[in-house]
């Protein structure tokens, strides 16, 4: 399995995808720090980068190299291996290399200027959004045989998740806006891993804002250290169900 | 002429000094208790007090005199009494450590509680553990200085005002430090008075409160960290000057809360790290000029019942949202300030940006209708509501922008 997560693991490094994308992460992230004449700024823009940029990158890649090797899986499953341990390696793999591109492209810059507890919290999350992405993917890959269809799939739940999951919300917010919402807020957040990440890097970033009432209970909920480690476990949750899920499916599937 | 006009002088100073004597107090002296030593003393005279602890029940000081406290002795009202009552105009009372007043829900005890007198001076002392602090009812011309308060109740009806001034005209507060009170300083028709350089921590309520109080200047104070930080009220002609307000925070915890005030000005102050810098609400013809606003949640709050409001040459840094309102109608002038999150040019270089800066955002105005919206501050969908609301404006008032917006910070 170590082999085959190492193989993986650079040929994904090998990729010029990838190599481009760390290249433009490390870009986009130096121009907003020097650019701007405040590092909260630098941040801000760092932070869009992370909700926009970094999940859709991150599920599109996904999704498009799982099908491309679709060949490569077939002639490791003419071999002596358990599906699982290829399914896991696939995904190992991808993670790592994906986390370990986000980690230089954006790790590197906000240490060097930025290495205050919002910009720890950032590379964190960051990373956790990253692999959470790429296990969204291989739910959606394993789900759909044919290649165009699973990449739309991808970009649906990319929308989903950084867009039309907010719309919802804002509407249900409007739709009841006589009734005390925010105790149910804090629960839908843990249906979206993007909204969560906002959320814990929002506590370190807008604490003045936050202090106000309803502020105030979400910060009474997220900022203690139970609440720091909840909703980190909930994005573990985000990391292992979907991938769970296309562990069952792979094992079953007729390739 | 001269020379013997200051001959005439001298001596008549000195026939006046040569008039007062000096009675001193202690454990070691003739006179043990200070109520003995006022009852000696005659008008005019200084009594020396030294270090030891003095259970005087109430200490009622209803002559001219001069009270010198050495190396802070004690005054303790045993949690029965009211340590000092001051019934005289011209007193002096200096260098004592004041603790344990009575507590009453019907009598308002002080520390030191100055009754319908002029011309008193409190200075240098220390209160601990007082009701109210230092309370002066209906004075004129008394000069509060240097005293150190500090209080521990845990609750708002437990615990008095820190300096409480109700009636009184030309007051001078300066240079106090209050902690742990109800409101810090507490000013309830007060007129032609002066704060100045006070330091205002940690109080339960207000680190300030004012209320029809006209007139008044407040200068140099740092208010820091107060239950609900400052409340200015009902009054006019007020001027705040460099004051710093700090961390107050909580929903209703304001840097300052500017409530019906008139023909005021508020020039050079700096709001950090507030739930709202400033909450402005039915106020009038009001200039501020030369303050900054540097990580608050909200800089300014202003509310549409304000009319002729100037803001010009004020920095807004850092904040999650520079001006909040809540309608549309805008009778208030913003211009020539500084907005860190302004986007616009400067073509011909004169450090004026060429478009206008809307500081409503789209998102405070939904925040303001819908408090828990603020869980999806800085989502994508909210950016992308500000970004299509800064290029065609629905919701936002049209009226609310600076014209003039600088390019670069102010030296503040």
């Amino acid at each position: 399995m170590i082999k085959i997560v190492k193989y993986i693991l650079l040929d994904i490094l090998r990729n010029k995808i990838v190599l481009a994308y760390t290249l433009f992460l490390l870009a986009i992230s130096f121009t907003v720090f020097s650019l701007e004449d405040s590092v909260q700024k630098g941040l801000l823009s760092l932070l869009n980068l992370i909700l926009f940029i970094v999940p859709l990158v991150n599920i599109i890649f996904s999704t498009i190299y799982i099908y491309n090797s679709s060949e490569f899986i077939e002639l490791l499953l003419s071999q002596p291996i358990k599906r699982r341990s290829i399914w896991l390696s696939l995904f190992i793999g991808l993670a790592s290399a994906l986390s370990i591109s986000f980690l230089i492209g954006a790790g590197i810059p906000v240490i060097l200027y930025c290495s205050s507890a919002t910009g720890l919290m950032m590379v964190l999350m960051g990373v956790l959004i990253s692999i959470i992405f790429v296990s969204i993917a291989m739910l959606a890959t394993v789900k759909t045989r044919d290649k165009a269809k699973g990449i739309g799939v991808a970009i649906m739940l990319w929308l989903y998740f950084s867009l039309v999951f907010d719309g919802l919300v804002l509407f249900l917010l409007f739709q009841f806006a006589d009734y005390p919402l925010e105790q149910p807020m804090i629960g839908l957040t843990a249906f979206n891993p993007l909204d969560l990440g906002r959320i814990m890097i929002l506590l370190k970033m807008d604490v003045s804002a936050l202090m106000g009432y309803t502020g105030a209970i979400f910060k009474d909920f997220f900022g203690t250290q139970k609440g720091l480690a909840l909703s980190i476990f909930v994005m573990l949750l985000w990391i292992c169900l979907p991938l769970l899920f296309s562990l069952r499916k792979f094992n079953r599937k007729d390739l | 002429m001269k020379a013997i006009i200051l001959i005439l002088c001298s001596c008549l100073c000195l026939s006046i000094i040569a008039q007062c004597t000096t009675v001193r107090v202690g454990k070691q002296q003739a006179i043990t208790t200070i109520t003995d030593g006022v009852m000696k003393a005659g008008n005019n005279d200084t009594i020396i007090v030294e270090s030891g602890t003095y259970h005087e029940k109430n200490l009622v000081i209803a002559k001219p005199i001069v009270l010198l406290g050495i190396n802070h002795p004690v005054l303790d009202g045993d949690h029965k009494y009211e340590p000092v009552s001051i019934k005289a105009d011209n007193v002096v009372f200096d260098g004592f450590k004041v603790c344990n007043s009575a507590i009453s829900s019907i009598v308002d005890y002080g520390g030191i509680k100055i009754y319908n007198r002029r011309y008193v001076t409190i200075s240098n002392n220390i209160l601990e553990d007082c009701f109210f602090g230092i309370y002066s009812q209906n004075c004129q011309g008394c000069i509060i200085k240097g005293n150190k308060l500090t209080a521990r109740q845990a609750q708002e009806q437990q615990s008095g005002n820190g300096i409480h001034c109700w009636k009184c005209d030309s007051m001078q507060i300066i240079a106090n430090t209050i902690t742990g009170h109800r409101d810090g300083i507490y000013f309830e028709f007060v007129t032609n008075s002066i704060i100045w350089r006070n330091i205002s921590t940690k109080n339960m309520r207000y680190g300030l409160h004012f209320m029809f109080s006209n007139s008044d200047t407040y200068a140099a104070n740092v208010f820091e960290n107060n239950g609900a930080g400052v409340a200015v009220m009902f009054s006019h002609h007020v001027k705040m000057f460099h004051n710093y307000f700090k961390e107050n925070w909580g929903d209703a915890a304001y840097g300052i809360l500017l409530k019906e005030i008139s023909d005021s000005y508020i020039d050079g102050n700096k709001f950090e790290k507030n739930t709202s810098g400033i909450f402005i609400e039915g106020a009038s013809r009001i200039e501020m000029y030369n303050n900054s606003f540097k990580d608050n949640g909200w800089g300014l709050k202003i509310q549409a019942s304000c009319m002729d409001i100037v803001l010009k040459n004020n920095n807004f840094i850092g904040n999650t949202f520079d001006v909040g309102t809540n309608g549309s109608l805008v009778l208030n002038t913003f211009t020539h300030n500084y907005w860190d999150k302004y986007e616009g040019y400067d073509l011909n270089r004169d450090k004026i940006g060429d478009v206008p800066y809307r500081p409503v955002s789209m998102f405070s105005m939904v925040v303001e209708k819908n408090p828990p919206a603020m869980i999806l501050f800085r989502s994508l969908i909210t950016v992308l509501m500000d970004k299509s609301e800064k290029v065609i404006p629905s919701l936002t008032p049209e009226n609310l922008r600076d014209d003039h917006p600088l390019m670069k910070p102010l030296q503040l």
